[in-house]
């Protein structure tokens, strides 16, 4: 077994090489959410994409040190359980807490 | 730096990218058989999609120095088609004992129903009894989690199939655990949009180490790069990692994954790797 590489860049380094890309990426996320609410404000307290987005955005600022598989988690479909029948092709991004009450 | 693509649908892509593919480093790519977009209607269209695999795409990328093999099986975007499957299923084992065919795949599910896990769960039994090698697909965003959970559920009831045979592919950080802790390779796809970016990637070797974890583009006919694992190299480079440990990453943990078949042939002019992986 090969010893975990942990990352050689100490943290002073790791903000100086990827702060500027990782302040571009938030402000993106930023110009996004004002974008649909520009649109149509409700949309964000409607759609159960960004309803589990805004949570998303909140699991940011936790302490925690496992911020991203929480995320994933969050965003993924928590039930194990087989569909009975091919519904879509295609995963949309987020789970819909609704398709739950269909599976009951 | 020589490297190995363990997955790229080279179907759907230009011969330029076989182009750009070798002169970053590219040896050699392994291609499952995969959905093309579009449901095809019969099994001879499946066969003659294979076939395209077997024979059309290793005469292509030789031009280019790369050397070409496939892996075939009923992919899991059709595969909730149950008949179109046994009909594909009942031609598999001749077209398996192709020449530069690795194995069973890219197999798995896609919205996790119970025909995609009929489908899956009988090419899992197919591969343990003639003991191929295995390179399954997981579900992607919401589903992937739950179609890993399922995805090994159905790899516990098969231990005639050795797990150091199994690359369960598209790994990201909440399921990378569980295939490691089963004893499953790991395969992680780097994708400009879903799935894992280069960036990651080198968090996840630098959480859980190199062993077990394969790297690929996993390049088709989306949004996707051909040269995704060399971005991979640069990105590691970029954190201060050892050629050393990038090499054994992109070249040696692929050819030790992929020598488990006789019909893999380590890249003429490459040397044995340091060290025998888990």
């Amino acid at each position: 077994m090969t010893a975990r590489p942990t990352s050689p860049l100490t943290a002073t380094q790791l903000v100086d090489e990827y702060f500027i890309e990782n302040r571009n990426r938030l402000l993106e996320i930023a110009a996004f959410l004002d974008r649909i609410d520009r649109a149509d404000p409700s949309v964000a307290a409607d759609d159960f994409r960004m309803r589990v987005f805004a949570e998303a955005v909140t699991a940011l600022t936790a302490a925690a040190p496992e911020r991203l598989a929480h995320i994933q988690m969050l965003l993924s479909d928590p039930d194990a359980t087989p569909l009975e029948a091919l519904d879509r092709k295609g995963a949309v991004g987020a789970y819909d807490p609704s398709l739950r009450e269909s599976r009951s | 730096m020589n490297y190995i693509d363990h997955h790229a649908h080279m179907v759907s892509r230009t011969t330029d990218d076989y182009a750009h593919m070798a002169l970053t480093g590219c040896v050699a790519v392994t291609e499952p058989a995969f959905w093309a977009g579009w449901d095809r209607s019969t099994v001879e269209g499946m066969e003659d999609y294979f076939r395209q695999l077997v024979d059309f795409e290793p005469k292509r990328a030789a031009q280019y120095g790369i050397r070409h093999y496939a892996w075939l099986g009923m992919n899991p975007k059709e595969s909730d088609n149950r008949e179109l499957s046994r009909q594909v299923l009942a031609r598999l084992p001749k077209l398996l004992d192709g020449p530069g065919v690795l194995g069973v795949g890219e197999i798995g599910m896609n919205r996790v129903t119970r025909n995609e896990i009929a489908t899956y769960t009988d090419q899992i039994a197919l591969a343990a009894e003639r003991r191929d090698l295995v390179l399954i697909h997981t579900p992607h965003l919401e589903d992937k989690h739950k179609g890993t959970r399922v995805t090994i559920d159905v790899l516990e009831r098969y231990p005639s199939l050795p797990r150091g045979r199994v690359l369960v592919d598209h790994a990201e950080e909440h399921t990378i655990e569980m295939i490691l802790d089963h004893g499953f390779w790991a395969g992680l796809t780097l994708y400009p949009q879903t799935k894992v970016s280069a960036q990651r990637a080198v968090d996840m070797i630098e959480r859980f180490g190199p062993d077990r974890i394969l790297v690929a583009g996993a390049c088709d006919w989306g949004p996707s790069e051909p040269v995704a694992v060399p971005k991979f190299i640069m990105e590691m480079r970029r954190r201060k990692h050892s050629d050393a440990l990038i090499h054994e990453i992109v070249f040696d943990n692929p050819v030790r994954f992929l020598s488990q078949s006789p019909k893999f042939q380590r890249p003429a002019g490459t040397p044995e790797p340091a060290r025998v992986g888990s």
